[in-house]
């Protein structure tokens, strides 16, 4: 077998309920065959990570409360298409448990229990005018882009937008 | 000491996962039953806990399933 180096590192870029699973799938099952997994949230990705899980007021600032309100948290993920206001991802949840396929939550306590890293964009957080207490204690660190490459040197690098 | 895991009604990746965690929790040497069904599964579970250092003691199918018996290492 060729030698590679079994490191993967994900920008999580979208807070799509769709792609959330896409991203963590991929996490838990190369964490699941010894890879070195970290991914990386910005912008709507962390959504995915609030601490707050419902639509809350948080972060600093007028604009930025009622953006992250707005937004919301992991209960509140629209599906990239066919959202239907929301509908369609409590759909897909029910169709996901019927078929026994794990979904977004479970697939996130996984990535927790198998040690998958987790990171935050310090400037996506400073926009929204978040500090790394409003994220869940999972998240080591909040960095930037140069840490970001240097955790990711010699891995494959996706970015789910 | 001697367990067992059933993944046949796990899809993929719960199935690598629940194999991984499981094996995290032995002590070295204890054994581990796998039963799994499909393809996919009895193709990549063997092979991926070879590559983590396990030791695959055997391979038996019983029943339509498949049973991989599995010895922690290191």
């Amino acid at each position: 077998m060729t030698e590679y180096n079994k490191k993967l590192s994900i920008i999580c870029f979208s807070g799509d309920y769709d792609k959330a699973v896409a991203t963590f799938t991929l996490a838990t099952g190369a964490a699941a065959v010894n890879w070195n997994v970290n991914l990386f949230f910005t912008f709507w990705g962390l959504n995915i990570i609030k601490k707050k899980q419902g639509r809350c007021f948080i972060g600093k600032g007028f604009l930025a409360r009622v953006f992250n309100f707005l937004v919301g948290g992991l209960q509140n993920l629209p599906l990239s298409r066919l959202n239907f206001g929301g509908i369609a991802p409590m759909l897909m949840v029910g169709m996901m448990k019927k078929n026994n396929v794990a979904t977004l939550r479970e697939l996130i306590d996984s990535a927790k229990a198998i040690g998958v890293n987790m990171f935050a964009c310090e400037m996506a957080l400073h926009i929204l005018g978040l500090k790394k207490e409003d994220l869940i204690d999972d998240v080591k660190e909040i960095i930037g882009v140069s840490k970001f490459l240097d955790i990711s040197k010699d891995a494959h690098i996706l970015f789910i937008s | 000491m001697k367990k067992t895991l059933d993944i046949t009604k796990e899809h993929c990746p719960m199935n690598f996962v629940k194999v991984k965690l499981e094996l995290s929790h032995l002590e070295t040497g204890d054994v581990l039953d796998v039963i799994l069904c499909g393809k996919e599964p009895l193709e990549n579970i063997p092979r991926s806990v070879k590559e983590q250092g396990h030791k695959v003691i055997e391979i038996y199918e019983k029943n339509g399933f498949y049973h991989v018996i599995i010895e922690k290492r290191t």
